[in-house]
């Protein structure tokens, strides 16, 4: 079991733009460096990059979200 | 005169709105998502009512809960500052039909302006030299070879369903041109199921400037110009006016079309007319009107003395424009930078987090326009402009060395600023000569970003 974090504070993205798929969808397995969404600070876009690997991601925040740095963004078995 | 203004808007520019608002004696409504709550311009505002949750589309953006919030409060008028709502014709009809009033244009007036084709012409029919190219859309190659006459190369060919730079092609010579424009034809249609194309000179190097207009609907005049070449990825770094690259002859020209083109479409309120100015050949052409207030008015502010926020205010409550353009005169230099929360040093990341100690710049010739105070946190949902620095001087070489001065006394600490890339372009010759244009900066930053750790 482990959990992604938010590197930074900001609007959580779970797609690249609207309309576009999931980068993620529940159930999914992660290999580290997978993107998990994206996280706007400021009017930029971060990519948010698993640095753990795992399977079954839940996702724990939703699309456009506000979180603050360190906000859990899903868990993986 | 007004009685009661909300403000459609957060950070600096509603501090400012509401600083002009108190100075005429209206009462004054802060508009804030919860984000927000401990905003300056909260703390500022006579009352403040949360219209919704931190992302924009749902606050600052929702033009329901603001005119909800705007009549549960008794305004009579909603300021909408710059950026959001200020240049959505919907916003301006909506605040209108609900009986109150929009300071700033029409929404006919924000339409006009909004679509490139539609301001293109609204300005040519004004006799506003504008970038040489097609009226329009233009049809087969044959009409093409005739636009070459008036624009001459490198021309530009761009997709007219295209955006964001997507479908351009630019063409150096005639042969190019045949290859190219069937080329983009297809790419057009294939891309956008739409072949149609435009042509427009391509300008070399160009200095940004902009003439800022005061209008009534019936009277406009200018304020004079703004040069703000120093641009990164399109935004203004740094803005200066009056411009150095102008003759008197020239700049009468220049100011004098500006107003030709807000008299023409009955223009109410403040606006800019922006343009590119091609120095070699002492050219200027016409880009887009901005229908709100801007950024960097304060050195508009600085050099006339006018305090263009309280102007669009009175003419918004109905007073006729009060200042002729005889009385307009211009005092010595200013130059406004915008300290953005953005690390320099690290290809400018944003750097959200909570002001510490805070030493602000002042006395002679120092305008500090901020949202900051000690222990702000400055949320990570918004732009990152915390502050602009202006300073006035009786020359250009006058005001740099008052900028540097004043960026001296500048101290926000917890957070990392582009304060360091103003102290390095202050030193830079070709800065300090004024000999740079709209893609000068970028150029420098590839070569200069060691001077920008702090």
């Amino acid at each position: 079991m482990a959990q992604i974090l938010s590197p930074l504070p900001g609007t959580f993205y779970r797609s690249p733009s609207p309309g576009q798929p999931a980068y993620k969808n529940d159930g999914d397995s992660v290999a580290v460096g997978d993107v998990i969404g994206l996280i706007e600070v400021m009017k930029s876009f971060h990519e948010v990059k698993s640095e753990v690997a795992g399977s079954n991601i839940r996702f724990s925040a939703d699309n456009e979200e506000p979180v603050m740095a360190g906000a859990p963004l899903a868990d993986l078995d | 005169m007004l009685k009661k203004l909300l403000v459609a808007n957060r950070g600096e520019i509603a501090v400012r709105v509401i600083r002009a608002a108190k100075d005429l004696g209206i009462k004054t409504v802060a508009v804030h998502s919860a984000a927000d709550a401990t905003s300056l311009h909260v703390l500022l505002a006579d009352e403040a009512v949360n219209i919704g949750p931190p992302a924009a589309k749902k606050s600052y953006l929702n033009i329901d809960a603001i005119i909800e919030a705007a009549k549960s409060t008794g305004c009579d008028s909603i300021h909408p500052g710059y950026g959001f709502l200020a240049e959505n014709a919907s916003f301006s009809d909506a605040v209108t039909a609900s009986g109150l009033i929009f300071v700033g244009p029409s929404g006919d007036a924000i339409r006009l302006m909004g679509d490139k084709v539609s301001a293109r012409s609204a300005a040519a029919a004004a006799g506003v030299p504008v970038v040489p190219g097609s009226a329009g859309r233009v049809e087969g190659i044959d009409a093409a070879r005739h636009i070459l006459i008036d624009t001459g190369f490198p021309v530009m060919i761009k997709a007219a369903a295209g955006g964001g730079g997507r479908g351009i092609r630019i063409a150096n010579n005639l042969a190019e041109f045949e290859q190219a424009f069937p080329q983009a034809e297809a790419e057009a249609l294939a891309a956008f199921g739409d072949g149609g194309l435009y042509m427009e000179k391509v300008i070399g190097k160009a200095r940004h400037i902009e003439v800022q207009v005061l209008a009534d609907g019936k009277n406009a005049i200018h304020c004079y110009e703004r040069e703000c070449s120093l641009q990164r990825r399109r935004q203004k770094v740094w803005e200066e006016a009056p411009s150095r690259a102008l003759s008197d002859e020239l700049r009468e020209e220049l100011c004098g079309s500006a107003v030709a083109l807000a008299k023409a479409v009955g223009y109410s309120g403040a606006g800019t007319v922006e343009y590119l100015y091609d120095d070699e050949a002492n050219r200027f052409y016409f880009i887009e009107m901005n229908t709100r207030i801007q950024v960097e008015h304060p050195v508009t502010e600085a050099i006339t003395g006018i305090d263009l926020v309280a102007e669009m205010l009175r003419i918004a409550g109905g007073e006729p424009l009060r200042i002729r353009q005889k009385d307009v005169s211009v005092r010595g230099h200013a130059i406004e930078v915008r300290i953005n929360a953005e690390d320099p040093s690290k290809d400018f990341a944003p750097f959200p987090g909570t002001v510490g100690d805070l030493r602000l710049p002042g006395g002679p010739g120092v305008r500090f326009d901020s949202m900051l105070y000690p222990g702000y946190q400055v949320p990570p949902f918004y732009d990152s402009l915390l502050a602009k620095l202006i300073v006035h001087g009786e020359t250009r070489e006058a005001a740099i060395t008052r900028l540097v001065r004043a960026l001296g006394e500048l101290k926000i600490d917890g957070m990392k600023t582009t304060k360091p890339l103003f102290l390095a372009l202050a030193a830079d010759p070709s800065v300090q000569a004024g000999d740079v244009h709209t893609r000068w900066l970028e150029g420098w930053l590839n070569d200069n970003a060691a001077k920008l750790a702090d």
